[in-house]
């Protein structure tokens, strides 16, 4: 069985292992470079002596492990059952001598590890080669070109170990998807969509209450202050590499305010310092909610603990369906 | 005596609709039966049933004296070709025989390497560049060489032309004598498995309407001649099949366990094509006689 | 050895058939005593027919005295037929050569003679085997 389920998949894990290896010689060649920058100079210089090709394998890295777990559920997740049922072959491998629950278990396993695997290595690689950078944009609050601290939503999802969990959920999501819907192209397409909802709804509703959010209330002043948007200011982040949930101005008495109606006027005519001077003197503060960078490890272990679960129940769910049913 | 089906008003239903019905068989071991009815008639639901890749939704089935699907053992006693012979279109033969080695334990790896030899397959062609027939032997080779109790075919050659149709049943009956496994085949042309079955079933619209040997089913059916007359008045013990009726003649299929000696009619035997016509053309039974028309030994 | 041959629409049962052309070849001298009739294995791959309707005709042979089985070797003549040849019935042969000019003389034509022999051959066969 484990035989059969490596000769099925042979081909797809090829193209993985290539693009993989690809992935692994671009980055190596500039691995050197950055750790020589590294050595010499640190913190805000550091990522100002970044050159545009290490902003771009940055991006790139980024984005290859994001993509990796994507296409394992695309590309080997939804067709593992759905291809067997379009062409028939079911009915040639569920009457040979293995339990169509031992069938499902090694394929679901075997490729399932492979597909764990090829995402941890993606994120091994690309976190360990964009090391640097990261320790450099984790020790300052100010915002250099494109790089983010790892708590921030995007980037997180592309460092440490939480790529194993997404590739495990995007892989049994696919064969699940199949299930139901019977036919490969539908499965793939659904399947994307499927992923994709729920990697944008987890760091807007469940990452950032995974644990209750730092509060603190810092005053508003001409470095912190970001922008307006709307009737409601932004500060930067209180703490290096923090990620930001919610802020809102309070007044004096600690009430939720909107800015006051002469702050809009002020900025137009005077300096923006005595307008911002005027607002403290008046009591205004900014409350901000924020997970700490502290947090990066814990919540990366919550998060592949929950994907885990969450692939264990599509695959039981998937055990089930085909114990139960089909001819 | 071992049976190698046992089902008893076995049922199946499909989305609001019973597909089979209230099915009640009881077919020995060493037969090779053929399963003839209409397209829709239920034959591949019910050897779906039997090989365990559906499970009932009424009444109860056991296969050489196992449950369907019910594990590894079950799965070793029950070999199933289904119909258009599915094979992976780009695994080569030799990798559908190592498919059937890891796959079976008492796959017989010299029984299958001499088949592939004898029909001149090639080991390294991959099975979407082989001829339908060949696909057919092919699955019919890995269907053999797990050394099954019995083996269940679905349609096996309904798309195979006249010279592979011929040459994979020789193969079949070859096996058969060299194995003594039981055959289980369907199929919707009666002559193609006149030849070959010697116990009958017949299923039209999800019922079985008859059962048994096909000795017995033709020494105990006649076809009878004569003057038109009025077919109620004949004796007990004749069961009429089909009437039918010209200006002065009468035509009768019964069915009766002993000879009809009645000189008034001219007694004839029916083929087995027309036996299964008539029953398949014989209105559904209603109230107590439901059960299928099965003859005894 | 013979070769097997079946008649898919002559109306008569298989093993008969098998049974049929045996004799004929025994008759014709082609099949002697210790010859072996081809094994069932053979005949069923070749004719794609039931092991049973051979297994019936050997029987059929084997009842009538005119083979024998041999376990684990396969099937062999008994018997001799060549030797009853027609000269053996030379009786028989002069009275059909008498009721065959007396069919002539009625005014009947070659078919309706072959017909007559036919159906009557046939039913008198035919309630023997009933």
């Amino acid at each position: 069985m484990i035989w059969l389920t490596w000769r099925q998949s042979r081909g797809p894990v090829a193209v993985v292992a290539a693009a993989l290896a690809v992935l692994a010689a671009v980055l190596a060649i500039t691995v050197a470079g950055l750790s020589q920058l590294a050595n010499t100079t640190s913190g805000t210089a550091f990522l100002n002596g970044l050159t545009s090709l290490d902003s771009t394998l940055y991006t790139v890295g980024a984005a290859a492990v994001l993509a990796v777990p994507g296409l394992v559920g695309v590309f080997w997740g939804a067709p593992l059952i759905t291809r067997e049922l379009e062409a028939g072959t079911h009915r040639l491998v569920w009457n040979q001598g293995v339990t169509r629950t031992r069938w499902l278990a090694t394929k679901l396993g075997c490729t399932g590890l492979l597909a764990m695997a090829a995402a941890g290595l993606t994120s091994l690689l690309v976190t360990w080669w964009a090391g640097p950078i990261d320790t450099a944009v984790d020790g300052t609050t100010a915002t250099v070109g494109f790089y983010f601290p790892q708590m921030f939503p995007v980037l997180f999802d592309t460092r440490g170990i939480v790529p194993v969990g997404y590739a495990a959920f995007a892989f049994t999501l696919g064969v699940t998807i199949g299930v139901f819907v019977r036919n490969t192209l539908p499965a793939m397409a659904a399947t994307l969509g499927a992923y994709l909802a729920v990697q944008v709804a987890v760091p807007l509703w469940l990452r950032p209450n995974l644990m209750a959010p730092v509060t603190t209330t810092t005053p508003i002043t001409m470095q912190n202050m970001l922008n307006i948007t709307g009737n409601s200011l932004n500060v930067a982040s209180p703490a290096p590499g923090a990620w930001i949930i919610a802020q809102h101005t309070v007044d004096t008495a600690g009430n939720q305010v909107g800015m006051p109606s002469w702050f809009d006027g002020c900025l137009g005519t005077s300096n923006v310092g005595a307008c911002v001077g005027r607002l403290t003197s008046l009591g205004y503060r900014q409350v901000v909610d924020y997970q700490p960078a502290s947090r990066f490890w814990t919540f990366q272990w919550y998060e592949l603990t929950i994907y885990l679960a969450l692939a264990l129940v599509l695959g039981g769910f998937c055990a089930w369906w085909v114990r139960r049913r089909v001819s | 005596m071992t049976y190698v089906l046992r089902a008893h008003r076995l049922g199946k239903r499909y989305r609001q609709r019973w597909v089979l019905s209230d099915c009640t068989l009881d077919i020995p071991a060493g037969h090779i039966v053929g399963l003839v009815g209409p397209n829709g008639a239920g034959k591949t639901t019910l050897l779906s049933l039997v090989s365990g890749m559906l499970s009932p939704t009424a009444g109860t089935i056991e296969v050489c004296g196992g449950r369907p699907g019910s594990g590894a053992a079950q799965l070793a006693k029950v070999g199933f070709v289904a119909q258009d012979t599915p094979t992976y279109a780009r695994l080569t033969v030799a990798e559908h025989l190592r498919l059937g080695a890891k796959l079976n334990p008492r796959w017989d790896d010299a029984l299958a390497r001499d088949r592939i030899r004898r029909l001149g397959l090639d080991p390294a062609q991959r099975a979407e560049k082989l001829s339908g027939g060949q696909r057919a032997q092919l699955a019919l080779t890995l269907g053999i060489a797990k050394r099954p109790e019995l083996l269940v075919l679905d349609e096996p050659v309904a798309a195979l032309d006249p010279l592979a149709r011929r040459e994979f049943l020789g193969d079949l009956m070859e096996s058969v004598v060299e194995h003594g496994l039981s055959v289980l085949l369907s199929s919707h042309v009666v002559s193609d498995v006149e030849r070959v079955c010697d116990y009958l079933v017949a299923l039209v619209a999800s019922r079985v309407r008859l059962a048994g040997e096909v000795d017995t089913l033709l020494a105990t059916h006649h076809r009878l001649t004569g003057a038109r007359r009025d077919p109620s008045r004949l004796p007990a013990g004749q069961e009429v099949i089909t009437v039918s009726h010209t200006e002065r003649q009468t035509t009768l299929l019964v069915r009766a366990d002993t000879p009809v000696h009645d000189p008034t009619w001219t007694v004839s035997q029916p083929g087995l094509e027309d036996l299964v016509l008539a029953y398949l053309t014989r209105p559904a039974m209603s109230g107590t006689d439901r059960s299928a028309l099965e003859v005894a030994r | 050895m013979i070769e097997f041959h079946l008649d898919a629409r002559s109306g008569v049962a298989p093993y008969l058939q098998l049974v049929h052309q045996v004799r004929q070849a025994m008759r014709l001298g082609l099949l002697r005593a210790g010859d072996q009739l081809p094994t069932v294995k053979d005949v069923v791959a070749g004719l794609a027919i039931n092991p049973n309707t051979v297994l019936k005709a050997y029987r059929e042979l084997e009842h009538d005295g005119l083979v024998a089985g041999r376990p684990g070797v396969g099937t062999f003549v008994t018997r001799t037929l060549a030797d009853s040849t027609v000269a053996a019935h030379e009786p028989l042969r002069r009275e059909l050569r008498r009721w065959l000019a007396k069919a002539r003389r009625a005014g009947l034509a070659d078919d309706s003679i072959e017909a007559l022999f036919i159906t009557t051959f046939r039913t008198t066969m035919g309630e023997d085997i009933a």
